[in-house]
């Protein structure tokens, strides 16, 4: 065997390597127990495919022979730079901040994927048509990827307050992906001729990417905050496929399985959040979702009714069932830790607590979960939707914190509310509700919610955090008068 | 003996198919509790574009392409070792009550970490 042959055949077999250790690694995180050892069993697959890469430099065209050194050098120094850095900053963020670090990460890669495409582009040796519409379609959606998980990022970070809108941008938006199209189609047609009549062949490659990152900032621009976690998923799911199509150009199997299966994974995700929010994808991407949510409090009955935070705490103590709804506004108070402390005060008191998560609560999909288990909560006392809704009816006491929308009634009943047909926890059936809340302020669909005016609703306003450390202290001091 | 790779038009196909099925199965038997580590986790996976980068970088014989190319490993490596890192982070944390509350002092520990990769 030649030293290329050599080259090209442990390549071969690490990539094969690595694209079954994904796949198994992603099945073993179907399960809390076996998950840990998923991810681990998926790192080595990298680490193979990785380290098996240097052999590329066995097997280099004659062009870039006398590169060779310099780029195994640059090659190395990226690697190290380019993954300590990521490292470094993946193992310090807060657990509140993930969604904006995953669409970081995610957005480096469909950088990556727009890169090597721009590298084919640039290195063009009369490739066939279909191969070079392939790599503008991965590079197309790549960059796409990389500028949107950008201004996704920008938003969840809150440098970005406010979505912007204006009018016909729906339209303007259009046009310039056409623009981008169109340039694509030049572009192609130049590198096959030779030549292009309107520019040259690297300038037109500059503008096409300049077109589809500009496409990207302006088609996530418009998205409110509250829909960030559809778009991370769908970006997610571009960038898997955009990595899937450059494999293709690249001859990679590994690359073109590894894409493809997390463009379906993401995918999927993204078709199950829409789906408990009961909007379509279109819907999220293409609608100014909360302009119409201004329409005044439609026959609303009751009242507020403020309770201080001790006599919420004791009525709880004294109950036989709580069934806990936390919001991202828990997080935001930091309040994870307290409300844990609470809830094994309660437990030790034996009163049977369970946690109730909405699909759409916190920042991204399943995020509640992971602040719940980063406070030390057991997963096994944490419930979906739809394992627990219907419980509600036979629960003494459901203890909202931070969250609005996933509890409001109107989504039953209201036609006229925005959020009506989404399927919400039913916090309203059990016997008395408390809700945690900063202050009289509206969800982020921007909806008054009936069940604060609900005759077995109280309000308790305060900041989560000290609202829970009174009640810590309250029920605390029933124990000791007990034992004395 | 041959051990270049070549793909061609239907072959490609079938594997992207057999590929996007392969991971709507995988996924769609996950539970909504790890949805967001599977996120992570996934997009850890497509982090196997550094591979790509590198092949382009190893293979670049202008400068234009040489800075294009190392951008690409940079973001590639950043993506892989990025989504390692959070991904490990939250799945260590989840535990179970089963083992009774002997363990409970772990759960308020931060998680441990192997050696970078």
């Amino acid at each position: 065997m030649t030293i290329p042959q050599i080259s090209q055949l442990i390549i071969g077999a690490s990539d094969l390597a690595a694209a079954f250790l994904f796949m198994y690694g992603l099945k073993r995180m179907s399960s809390p127990v076996t998950a840990p050892s998923g991810i681990f069993v998926a790192g080595i697959g990298m680490l193979v495919a990785i380290l098996a890469s240097f052999l590329y430099a066995l097997d280099i065209g004659a062009q870039a022979r006398p590169f060779l050194l310099v780029n195994l050098g640059l090659c190395v120094v990226a690697l190290l730079v380019g993954g300590s850095i990521a490292w470094l900053a993946g193992k310090r963020v807060p657990m509140t901040a993930m969604p904006q670090m995953v669409a970081l990460y995610n957005g480096m890669g469909g950088g990556a994927a727009g890169a090597i495409a721009a590298v084919e582009l640039f290195a063009t040796k009369s490739p066939g048509a279909t191969q070079l519409v392939v790599t503008l379609l991965g590079a197309l959606i790549g960059a796409v990827s990389l500028s949107g998980s950008l201004i996704a990022w920008a938003k969840l970070q809150e440098v970005l307050a406010k979505p912007l809108r204006f009018a016909g941008q729906q339209y303007f938006n259009l046009v310039i992906l056409v623009v981008t199209l169109a340039v694509g189609g030049e572009l192609v047609h130049a590198i096959i001729g030779g030549a292009s009549h309107l520019l040259t062949i690297s300038a037109l490659i500059y503008l096409f990417f300049a077109c589809a990152l500009l496409y990207g900032i302006l088609m996530t621009l418009p998205i409110g905050g509250a829909d960030m976690p559809v778009v991370i998923s769908i970006y997610n799911a571009a960038t898997g496929l955009a990595v899937g199509l450059e494999g293709f150009v690249l001859a990679n199997p590994a690359l073109m399985i590894a894409g493809m299966v997390v463009g379906a994974a993401g995918t999927l995700l993204t078709l199950l959040m829409a789906r408990a929010m009961n909007r379509s994808v279109e819907n999220v991407l293409f609608t100014n979702f909360g302009e119409t949510a201004k329409h005044a409090p439609s026959h609303i009955k009751g009242s507020l009714k403020p309770t201080e935070p001790a006599d919420a705490g004791i009525f709880m103590r004294y109950a036989k069932s709580v069934i806990i709804i936390p919001g991202y506004g828990l997080a935001a108070a930091q309040a994870q830790q307290k409300l844990y402390e609470f809830v094994k005060l309660l437990q030790s008191a034996g009163v049977s607590v369970k946690f109730a998560i909405h699909p759409v609560a916190g920042r991204m999909p399943g995020q509640m979960d992971v602040l719940l288990a980063e406070a030390g909560v057991p997963y096994d006392m944490i419930f979906q939707l739809d394992d627990i809704n219907d419980e509600f009816a036979t629960t003494d006491v459901s203890l909202v914190i931070g969250a609005n929308d996933v509890v409001n009634p109107a989504a039953r009943t209201d036609k006229s509310s925005p959020i009506y047909g989404m399927p919400i926890l039913n916090a309203d059936h059990a016997k008395q509700v408390y809700v945690i809340k900063r202050g009289q302020g509206k969800g982020y669909a921007g909806i008054v919610n009936a069940l604060f005016y609900a005759d077995n609703c109280n309000m308790v306003y305060g900041d989560a955090a000290a609202v829970l450390a009174q009640m810590i202290e309250a029920v605390r001091g029933l124990g000791t008068k007990a034992a004395a | 003996m041959d051990f270049a790779i070549h793909i061609t038009g239907f072959v490609a196909i079938y594997i992207f198919m057999l590929a996007a099925f392969a991971g709507w199965v995988i996924i769609g038997g996950v539970p909504a509790i790890l949805h967001t580590p599977l996120m992570s986790g996934s997009n850890f996976v497509h982090g196997i574009v550094v591979v790509g980068g590198m092949y382009a970088l190893l293979n670049a014989s202008t400068i234009e392409e040489q800075v294009i190319g190392f951008c690409a490993v940079l973001l590639g490596a950043g993506n892989a070792a990025g989504g390692f890192a959070v991904t490990r982070r939250m799945l260590a944390m989840f535990q179970t009550s089963k083992p009774a509350h002997g363990h409970a002092k772990a759960a308020h520990s931060k998680p441990h970490h192997a050696k970078p990769v």
